[in-house]
């Protein structure tokens, strides 16, 4: 069980790397929400063993860690608000451009225009 | 007397949603933002007394005390840190009141940036880890709105890259918060100083460089300061000085707490004093080929945040008070270039070097402004900037790391080289024949809305008190350091022993 979790956690965070080197926004979006799932099940495995719900009463010995688990709803939160608002800011810039790429550095620009086209050479 | 400890960062949460509700009415925003940054502005100082007189103080929210519930405590250097940041965000907010913007993004302007407040306060405050993450998340969250308003084309592109770059190094963040919960079982901060003791080197290390990693990222230290320059310059005036002056440094103040309280190491830690070398070199390298005044102050910060992680990876009592002597000074100074920066542009309509010039001749006191906090961030004698600079190379020589100390005498040469460059850019040469935007029609006068230059002199005034006063401060910063290097009291205080 534990095995298929953190394969689970390894692939999120793969996948997630992966889609975030693209250009436009949208896929950025998708990789950020990847890693932060696989964040977040990290956070839930750091809880150790699984266990019974921990309820008053509840055998001491027995119950799960209940703080990674309202650390993770934190989390989710948090990554929910962020990335409704990395939303609106695609739909801006697909207002204000047509596109969502994003763009590269000033200076990169600046130096990409120095430099001799290879037609030049 | 523990409530204290809340009330910066409960006072301003409430007001923001006064703020927010009452956002047809402007001028009562106005009222409730700069009342509201007056009164934590008091009780900052209050806590700076407190904390002086009777040493470290906790509050366990809700009474649930550590290391289960959040724990919040002022120790000397978190305090001394909100108190410098109290100050600039009142005279940026200020600052902001008097600087012209449309009245339907000044309605969303004061509450978000009382939220703001809110969380550099609770990032300073908080002694629990991932408390830590929330109130850096409840900072970043009030800065990606700030940086966006207004929604421009250049506020999107580069703003797009800040949230995303700042978002990834919280995805980091919560996962160096869960390894660090495996291995250890807590997240307290105290707890964790005890516990990770008992876990394996090789485990201790790999979080150590994690945390340095993420809070790297928020402090824009070398090779992680890409995004800094882009972002910071396209938003207003007000909201690049505050980031500029603070958001940075509370990334360094994570960095401190977290590797001397956390990770401490036996001495000066070679990878730590590299990495300042060339935050150092490469920011101030950045600033010479730069011809935009926002640009080139924005890779300054760069290069200053070198010297205070230089007084971290130093490691000696000196060094580090050196460090926190050099933070208050940097956030005055970098503060009120930038608001000075504003101005010029306000004025003069641009903020590009090679569209301006002469205006030393039309406004004199504005170039004294500009002169006074730009060559204390070079380091000429008797501003502030030589005293922090010359703290930390005492503390440099002390233990014979001559390396450092001599990269970070030749950066404050190259700052000098690129403070001259903008001084003879803007004030020197002659005045471009075009009228500005701010030219008074009839008189022929530049003209500066008061409400703005009030500010920026009171914070220059401030950088002057602080030479004055360079005595007594250096005594706060070094019983500061002296707390850090031994945490035992801060260690018992929180865990309530």
């Amino acid at each position: 069980m534990t095995f298929v979790l953190i394969t689970t956690v390894a692939l999120l965070y793969g996948v997630g790397a992966y889609l975030i080197m693209a250009r436009n926004l949208l896929h950025i979006v998708i990789g950020l929400g990847l890693i932060a799932h696989g964040a977040n099940l990290l956070l839930l495995l750091a809880g150790g063993a699984p266990g019974s719900p921990p309820l008053v009463g509840a055998e001491a010995a027995r119950i799960a860690d209940p703080l990674p688990q309202a650390m993770a709803l934190t989390a989710i939160v948090i990554t929910f608000g962020i990335t409704a608002f990395l939303l609106a800011m695609a739909y801006r810039s697909w207002i204000l451009h047509g596109d969502d790429v994003v763009e590269d550095d000033i200076d990169d620009r600046r130096i990409a225009r120095q430099a001799p086209s290879k037609d030049d050479s | 007397m523990n409530a204290l400890v809340v009330l910066p960062v409960a006072l301003p949460l409430g007001a923001a949603g006064l703020s927010y509700a009452l956002n047809r009415y402007p001028r009562f925003q106005r009222v409730l933002g700069v009342a509201t940054l007056t009164t934590v502005l008091g009780l900052a100082i209050a806590l700076l007394v407190n904390v002086q007189a009777n040493g470290v103080l906790v509050k366990a929210i809700g009474n649930w005390t550590g290391p289960i519930g959040i724990t919040l405590a002022a120790d000397l250097f978190s305090v001394i840190i909100l108190v410098v940041s109290m100050v600039v965000l009142l005279a940026v907010l200020v600052y902001a009141i008097g600087s012209p913007r449309t009245s339907s993004e000044a309605r969303f302007f004061y509450p978000t940036y009382l939220i703001l407040t809110a969380g550099i306060a609770l990032s300073l405050l908080t002694a629990d880890l991932f408390n830590l993450f929330v109130a850096f998340e409840i900072m970043l969250s009030a800065s990606y709105v700030l940086i966006t308003l207004g929604g421009s084309r250049d506020q999107i592109r580069h703003g797009t890259t800040y949230v995303i770059i700042n978002l990834l190094a919280s995805m980091l963040f919560i996962t160096a918060i869960g390894i660090t919960y495996a291995a250890a079982g807590t997240v307290n901060m105290a707890d964790l100083a005890v516990k990770l003791g008992d876990i394996s080197p090789a485990i201790r290390d790999a979080l150590g460089a994690l945390f340095l990693l993420v809070f790297g990222i928020k402090a824009a230290i070398f090779p992680l300061f890409f995004w800094l320059p882009d972002s910071y310059p396209t938003a207003p005036a007000p909201v690049t000085a505050i980031f500029a002056g603070l958001l940075t440094k509370v990334g360094v103040y994570a960095i401190i707490r977290t590797q001397t309280l956390l990770f401490p190491s036996d001495g000066p830690s070679t990878l730590i004093l590299v990495l300042a070398g060339l935050t150092m070199v490469v920011g101030v390298l950045g600033a010479i080929a730069q011809n935009d005044i926002k640009r080139i102050l924005s890779f300054h910060i760069i290069s200053q945040i070198g010297y205070m992680i230089m007084g971290l990876g130093l490691f000696t009592i000196a060094a580090l008070a050196g460090a926190i002597f050099y933070i208050v000074h940097h956030i005055l100074v970098k503060t009120a270039l930038f608001l000075v920066g504003g101005l010029v542009e306000h004025t003069m309509g641009t903020s590009r070097l090679r569209r301006l010039g002469g205006m030393v001749h039309r406004a004199p006191f504005i170039a004294a402004l500009f002169l006074i906090p730009a060559l204390s961030l070079a380091g000429i004698p008797p501003l502030s900037g030589f005293l922090a600079k010359l703290t930390l190379v005492q503390a440099g020589l002390e233990i014979n790391q001559f390396l450092i100390v001599g990269v970070s005498l030749a950066v404050s040469l190259l700052t000098l080289f690129s403070m001259i460059k903008v001084w003879s850019g803007v004030f020197w040469g002659t005045p471009d024949p075009a009228a500005p935007p701010g030219e008074d029609v009839g008189t022929g006068r530049l003209v500066f809305p008061r409400l703005m230059v009030l500010p920026t002199a009171a914070l220059v005034l401030l950088t002057l008190v602080f030479v004055v006063a360079a005595e007594p401060l250096y005594r706060i910063s070094e019983h500061a350091a002296i707390t850090l290097l031994d945490p035992t009291l801060y260690i018992e205080a929180v865990l309530g022993r």
